[in-house]
């Protein structure tokens, strides 16, 4: 292992701030319309209604007014044919968890089909405000003042919280700028009653805490990578959460894949569009998704593959940039990006390295596999991977959603809904032996803390802990 | 293929893969994991079973349209090539003795070689070889009168049409129809799993004071008129069926059984989470999410599997191969205008060239398609063209195999659990 002596190779964005990322902003958004009229019909005639995507929807199962991903998909899809149909407010109750691609046996792309759907009912909420950004971003300021007027009245409640929801990533920026002050403040029980009742956000929640050092800041710091390979690159996919509220994750990510010989860079990047798509902001979504991909994209063509730590941002990249956005490289970046454990399993000899390791840090864990690890395969990886190595006792907590899926459980109105998915999984939490909580996704790890108490750990902690020295 | 990975990669390793997480899949694997081997099951979306009434036929019917009473004395009839041929009597009975181990006390019909007859929710009987214990009460061979209840608000059963069809079939008893309003009243398009899951929690009726079960059986009381038995359709309970049976049955004071329903299937459900229990205890390991769609071979042998995953292809390798990928409605084998595939391996799938000798003009006639699928030798090793094993290490299992119309012949899960069984026994041995 060797640290660089120079960049000798330009890294395109690596070391790039928040700042000059809005150089893409400015672009104009074009061709949003795509998205929503993409047709989706074959996918509305695949669908055969056997239910099987009500039956496995965890929404619906606690909300007896909640139609279900049939209805919310190929159902509306072929009732907002006609023209005197809008598309129904239910489909805000979606949590996006997409346990329904996973169910049909027709290949329907129902969470493409919810995802638009959501898309297309969000910018009927606010067309002023969306006229005004578009004007704004083509450099067209006195159009954008003439749409001003029309904008508060447009503006709900709802609308503004799921905005703020949606763009975390911003609202972290800013706040891990005075990491202490800002975890004091959102701790504040004040501060919790009003978000509470003015916006929306509930008060149960503990405001995941900030890190007093950013992982891009450490990774500043510790002067990027310390090991180049011309064979085995990864361009590492940290996402906000990681980036601002759990830097020992995405550390993790560095040190075990660099004691496999990989040379690891971080590109410029933001938010994977998760939150967005969940609430339907699909422009904040594209303007992100295209800062990704291009900067993603870039890292490829030098034949690195994009690693993430977190299945959602995975899912992300890798299934929905495809299915609602047609940037050049998107397909490019689909292809190539993985989980961060599926591609160590695919390239390492992972089990005989974990085999015979006895003293670990971690050794009783109680895993919950994220719905998003779901359709990518990868569900049952870490349980496997670690219950063949000596120095691990690991058990599946149940095949049950957490319940929070994201945003979904911060919003005042859908808590008890959230809590109420996710009894199954705090029930089998309780119930199996270990006491360290496993995920790979940030929101489940949060509601799993929440409704046990228990400390969470990311498997590339517990890899960390047991590889690394 | 397509895409290839970067070399020097580890692939994940197995004993046996195992392709299909259906009947045929989950029962390769249960008996390939029995021989010691380390095995996984690729399944590309949850498993159909809840689509699937949860009765488990042998052989309902013969290929002439006779019904069957002892599948095993008509097996002995069927024609070289049947799946039932091809594995023979002894792998049956051992497949359906690994059945009923992994179910336990949830099925019943194993003390006989008879069919048993269970009414449908079309009102007709289904000659099936086992049944949830939860349709025991209600077989058609049972002489004792029956009340069946229908609900307003679940139209896929209409109790007193599903008396008369029975009538009309000429069962041994009198039978009645009656539709009551149940406790609850959910959206319009509430399937049977909203009915269950407010027996299971035994949520708080509508009106009056009591709960959902009580309030229930006040509706059917009333209705009883003498009747020595009351079937439902098979929602009574998804996490509790044994516990809200018997609390009806104890209340009403007389036996109490389901009608299997289409889906989302109920007796399905329970079945499935019964068959990954089994699969979970025994170690078998299983990745979904991902559909397999091609493979590497070497020397005869399939070396290596992938699955597909948003255009990258993820490998798994295995020393043995069991394709359990299902029929024409599964996609276990595809068809189009040019002709009949198998579509992960390539297997030859013998079909005539041209396609309008597919099939005859009437919907229930004996189509030629419904026998589509790949022939096996009696090893159940894919054949090709020249009728040699297509791999050394490649066997098929379930409705993928031709030869046999499972539809007409009522032989799909018994096809599945034996051939299932032969085909994973096998690969099990030999890795």
């Amino acid at each position: 292992m060797s640290k660089p002596e120079s960049e000798s190779e330009p890294t395109p964005d690596e070391y790039g701030t928040a700042q000059s990322e809005s150089e893409f902003e400015s672009d104009p958004v074009e061709a949003f319309d795509d998205a929503i009229d993409m047709d989706l019909r074959s996918g509305a005639d695949d669908c055969y209604k056997c239910s099987t995507c009500d039956t496995s929807c965890p929404v619906a199962e606690v909300d007896d007014e909640f139609p279900g991903p049939k209805f919310q998909g190929p159902e509306q899809w072929r009732l907002k044919r006609g023209d005197d149909h809008d598309i129904d407010p239910s489909i805000t109750d979606c949590s996006n968890c997409m346990r329904c691609d996973n169910a049909c046996p027709s290949s329907v792309p129902l969470s493409q089909m919810h995802n638009t759907a959501r898309g297309e009912y969000v910018e009927g909420l606010a067309p002023s405000l969306w006229n005004a950004e578009d004007a704004i971003a083509d450099g067209e300021y006195r159009e954008a003042l003439s749409y001003l007027g029309d904008i508060p009245a447009e503006l709900s409640i709802e609308f503004v919280r799921n905005r703020v929801l949606s763009n975390y990533g911003t609202m972290a920026g800013l706040g891990s700028k005075f990491p202490r002050l800002t975890n004091f403040v959102m701790s504040n029980r004040i501060t919790k009653e009003v978000n509470d009742r003015l916006l929306g956000i509930t008060g149960e929640r503990d405001f995941p805490e900030f890190a007093d050092q950013t992982f891009r800041e450490w990774w500043r710091e510790r002067g990027g990578p310390k090991v180049e390979s011309a064979d085995k690159r990864v361009a590492y996919f940290h996402g906000d959460y990681s980036n601002y509220n759990t830097p020992e994750v995405a550390k993790a990510m560095v040190r075990v894949y660099e004691r496999f010989g990989y040379e690891i860079r971080v590109p410029t990047q933001r938010c994977s569009g998760t939150p967005m798509f969940a609430n339907g902001m699909l422009r904040d979504a594209r303007r992100a998704a295209e800062v990704n991909v291009t900067n993603l994209g870039d890292f490829i063509d030098r034949g690195y593959d994009v690693i993430a730590s977190c299945t959602s941002c995975s899912m992300a990249l890798r299934q929905e940039y495809p299915e609602l956005f047609d940037f050049e490289e998107t397909e490019k970046v689909s292809v190539h990006t993985y989980e961060a454990l599926e591609y160590l399993r695919i390239h390492e000899d992972l089990e005989g390295e974990l085999r015979d390791v006895k003293d670990v840090e971690f050794p009783d864990l109680a895993y919950h596999a994220p719905c998003h690890a779901r359709n990518q395969g990868i569900s049952t990886q870490a349980v496997e991977l670690l219950s063949e190595a000596e120095g691990f006792e690991i058990e599946d907590v149940g095949d049950s959603c957490s319940g929070i899926s994201g945003t979904y459980g911060w919003k005042t109105e859908k808590y008890d809904k959230s809590m109420q998915i996710g009894e199954d999984m705090f029930e089998h939490m309780r119930d199996a032996e270990g006491d360290t909580g496993l995920t790979e996704c940030p929101t489940c790890a949060m509601q799993m803390g929440h409704g046990t108490g228990y400390e969470i750990r990311h498997p590339l902690e517990v890899l960390e802990a047991a590889l690394v020295n | 293929m397509g895409t290839t990975l970067q070399e020097g990669r580890v692939a994940i390793s197995d004993d046996v893969l195992v392709i299909g997480g259906g009947l045929a899949g989950m029962t390769s694997a249960l008996a390939a994991a029995e021989q010691g081997a380390r095995v996984r099951l690729l399944s590309y979306k949850k498993s159909t079973l809840r689509n699937a009434s949860g009765l488990i036929d042998l052989l309902g019917y013969t290929p002439n349209g006779d019904l069957v009473s002892d599948p095993f004395d008509a097996i002995a009839t069927l024609p070289e090539g049947h799946p039932y041929e091809r594995v023979g009597t002894e792998a049956i009975r051992a497949g359906f003795d690994l059945f009923d181990e992994a179910v336990g006390e949830t099925y019943l019909g194993h003390h006989t070689d008879r069919n048993a007859l269970v009414p449908t929710y079309g009102g007709t009987v289904k000659p099936t070889a086992r049944y949830p214990v939860t349709t025991a009460a209600g077989l058609a061979s049972d002489p004792r009168d029956t009340l069946l209840i229908g609900f307003e608000a679940l139209s896929a059963f209409d109790a007193p049409l599903v008396a008369d069809h029975l009538r009309a079939a000429g069962v041994p008893f009198d039978v009645r129809g009656v539709t009551v309003e149940f406790p609850k009243r959910f959206r319009a398009d509430a399937t049977a799993m909203r009915f269950a899951r407010a027996l299971d929690r035994d949520e708080p009726a509508d009106e009056g004071p009591s709960n959902t079960r009580a309030a229930l059986v006040e509706s059917v009381k009333a209705h009883l008129d003498g009747a020595e038995r009351v079937g439902f359709p098979a929602l009574l309970g998804d996490d509790y069926p044994e516990e809200i049976r018997g609390t009806i049955e104890t209340a009403l004071g007389v036996d109490v059984f389901e009608v299997p329903m289409g889906p989302p299937s109920l007796p399905g459900l329970r079945l499935e989470d019964r068959l990954d229990g089994a699969l979970d205890e025994r170690g078998v390991r299983l990745t979904t999410g991902n559909p397999a769609v091609g493979f590497d071979a070497d020397g005869g042998r399939v070396t290596t599997v992938y699955t597909d995953r948003n255009g990258r292809h993820v490998p798994f390798e295995a020393e043995q191969v069991v394709l359990a990928s299902g029929g024409l409605v599964g996609k276990g084998v595809k068809s189009n205008r040019e002709g009949v595939s198998e579509p992960i391996f390539d297997c030859h799938v013998p079909h005539p060239e041209n396609r309008y000798e597919w099939f005859y003009d009437d919907a229930f006639d004996d189509h030629p398609f419904a026998r589509f699928g790949v022939h096996v030798d009696r090893d159940l090793r894919p054949l090709d063209e020249g009728d040699e094993p297509e791999f050394e290490n490649l066997r098929a299992a379930g409705s993928v195999l031709g030869g046999y119309d499972l539809a007409a012949e009522k032989s799909g899960s018994g096809v599945s659990i034996s051939t299932g069984y032969a085909a994973g026994r096998a690969a099990g041995e030999s890795a």
